[in-house]
């Protein structure tokens, strides 16, 4: 299991979203399904999107979050939802 | 996160594009089994043709809609019914394929095990031949067996589908032990008074001591035991089971039918549920994002008589269809209501008062070794329909 204690942080890591992922935005911010999983996931908000949506030109999630306009003090919220992305194998790591 | 909203709101205020549905893709069935929801038998001579079934999913695709649940009728006795599956698959829409089994040979298996984005279930409704086959008819439970068998045989997880009946609900544990001999899931469903099911629901429903079996039974699984959302009305009797627990109809599912007819739920194929029709101009899309009906059903909603029960946020006023063919008012309480509201509705419903079915595609005269009513063309009384003691003694007996 990876934590958002586990050094070094999930923002300091690149990631993808995972290829067997498919996205879906909604008013409210967006769908996931694995289809590898069959897991259905919630993106709860607009901005997250965003940021998932920047992952893959980022070099790291950080930069993705500073992308999609996050304020420092929102950071560590939202490294909470990537690392829950990432246990559930809807995000990767690029290394 | 910044949303304040939970999200099961938006939900119920309706999105973009079902989260999944249900695809009927015929009418015609070899069974005959006694609480059909769809009333199948015979093919309709105006199904979709394979083009216009392989636009749907086009459609499917750019709406982004993840996967479908096939059923019927028996989807697989379609003749291109594998060609539509790998259609789907190919263009980016999972396949839930619900099967009671007929044409799951050891091919056939293959074929299952080789596309990964395929989900198979098999219908059962008695974990003994027994009770299985005096709802869906003689043979149905080896059938449905020997394709669990071939699927087992080749490495594919399959689900068994089970729906929950008076007569089934002792066999729980039977199920589960089949669904781990076979490496399968379990997959339990409510029983609603859709299509023949309105005929023989007085019969089969759970009483209402089995519901808290149910329901505790569920608790207990957990998320190993999966039940398609289909239990919300039981979530009045304390936590609730895992899903969304809320109804999805014209929100986040819906049904097409095998003439592209779309209605809200598979559970209510009636001319009030009725949306629109896939070969209608805009297509799937415009009926899902503009019909009157569905645009109705994503208003809030105001829970009627319910609002003064303190179990409204947990069941919300339990499952429309369930409501609509057996009489109730729709912004009332579900004819199972945990708290026996429902009950107290139902004796107030005039006999035959209940809305039937819009169609009806049943075999005229019967199919060979179709299910035999348990009693004799009597439909008990609603008063004293409830057998104090049905259900128990089977329980005992476990």
């Amino acid at each position: 299991m990876t934590t958002a204690s586990a050094t070094p942080s999930v923002l300091d890591r690149a990631w993808d979203v995972s290829p067997r992922v498919s996205i879906r935005p909604e008013s409210f911010g967006a769908l996931l399904y694995h289809f590898g999983t069959r897991r259905l996931s919630f993106l709860k908000d607009r901005r997250l999107l965003e940021v998932v949506q920047h992952l893959a030109t980022s070099a790291t999630a950080r930069e993705a979050c500073v992308a999609a306009g996050l304020a420092a003090d929102e950071l560590a919220t939202y490294a909470l939802a990537l690392t829950k992305l990432a246990d559930t194998d809807m995000l990767q790591e690029r290394s | 996160m910044t949303t304040t909203v939970p999200l099961v709101e938006h939900f119920a205020l309706g999105l973009d594009a079902p989260i999944c549905l249900t695809w009927e893709l015929t009418y015609a069935c070899n069974l005959a089994c006694s609480h059909c929801l769809s009333s199948s038998g015979r093919r309709d001579p105006r199904e979709l043709t394979t083009d216009e079934a392989k636009a749907v999913i086009d459609e499917l695709q750019r709406m982004q809609v993840f996967y479908v649940n096939i059923g019927g009728g028996e989807p697989t006795v379609r003749s291109d019914f594998w060609e539509l599956l790998d259609y789907a698959t190919a263009h980016d829409v999972g396949v839930k394929f619900s099967t009671n089994g007929i044409k799951i040979d050891v091919e056939a298996a293959r074929r299952i095990a080789a596309n990964s984005y395929v989900d198979v279930q098999i219908s059962i409704d008695g974990a003994t031949a027994d009770v299985n086959d005096a709802v869906r008819g003689a043979g149905s439970y080896d059938t449905a067996v020997r394709a669990l068998r071939h699927l087992s045989d080749v490495g594919v997880s399959a689900k068994l589908s089970v729906v929950c009946t008076r007569y089934n609900i002792p066999q729980l544990d039977q199920f589960k032990e089949i669904a781990d001999r076979y490496g399968a899931q379990l997959r339990l469903t409510r029983l609603r008074p859709s299509g023949r099911g309105a005929d023989v629901w007085d019969e089969l429903h759970p009483t209402q001591a089995q519901q808290r079996e149910l329901y505790d039974w569920l608790v207990l699984h957990g998320e190993g035991v999966l039940t398609g959302d289909s239990f919300f009305h039981l979530a009045a009797y304390g936590e609730s089971l895992p899903g969304l627990n809320l109804c999805g109809a014209g929100r986040v599912v819906c049904l097409i039918d095998p003439v592209g007819d779309v209605y809200a739920c598979p559970f209510a194929i009636h001319e009030q549920f009725l949306a629109g029709n896939v070969r209608s101009e805009g297509g799937f899309a415009r009926v899902w994002r503009k019909s009157d009906l569905f645009l109705e059903l994503r208003e809030p909603q105001s829970g009627g008589t319910c609002r003064s029960c303190n179990q409204y946020d947990a069941c919300r006023g339990g499952c429309m269809a369930a409501k609509f063919f057996t009489g109730l008012p729709l912004d009332g309480p579900d004819p199972e209501c945990v708290k026996g509201y429902g009950e107290m509705g139902l004796s107030k419903v005039v006999a035959g008062a209940a809305p039937k079915p819009s169609l009806d595609h049943s075999h005229k005269g019967g199919v060979r070794g179709g299910p035999v009513p348990v009693t004799i063309g009597r439909r008990p009384d609603r008063a004293c329909d409830e057998d104090p003691l049905a259900g128990l003694a089977a329980a005992t007996a476990r």
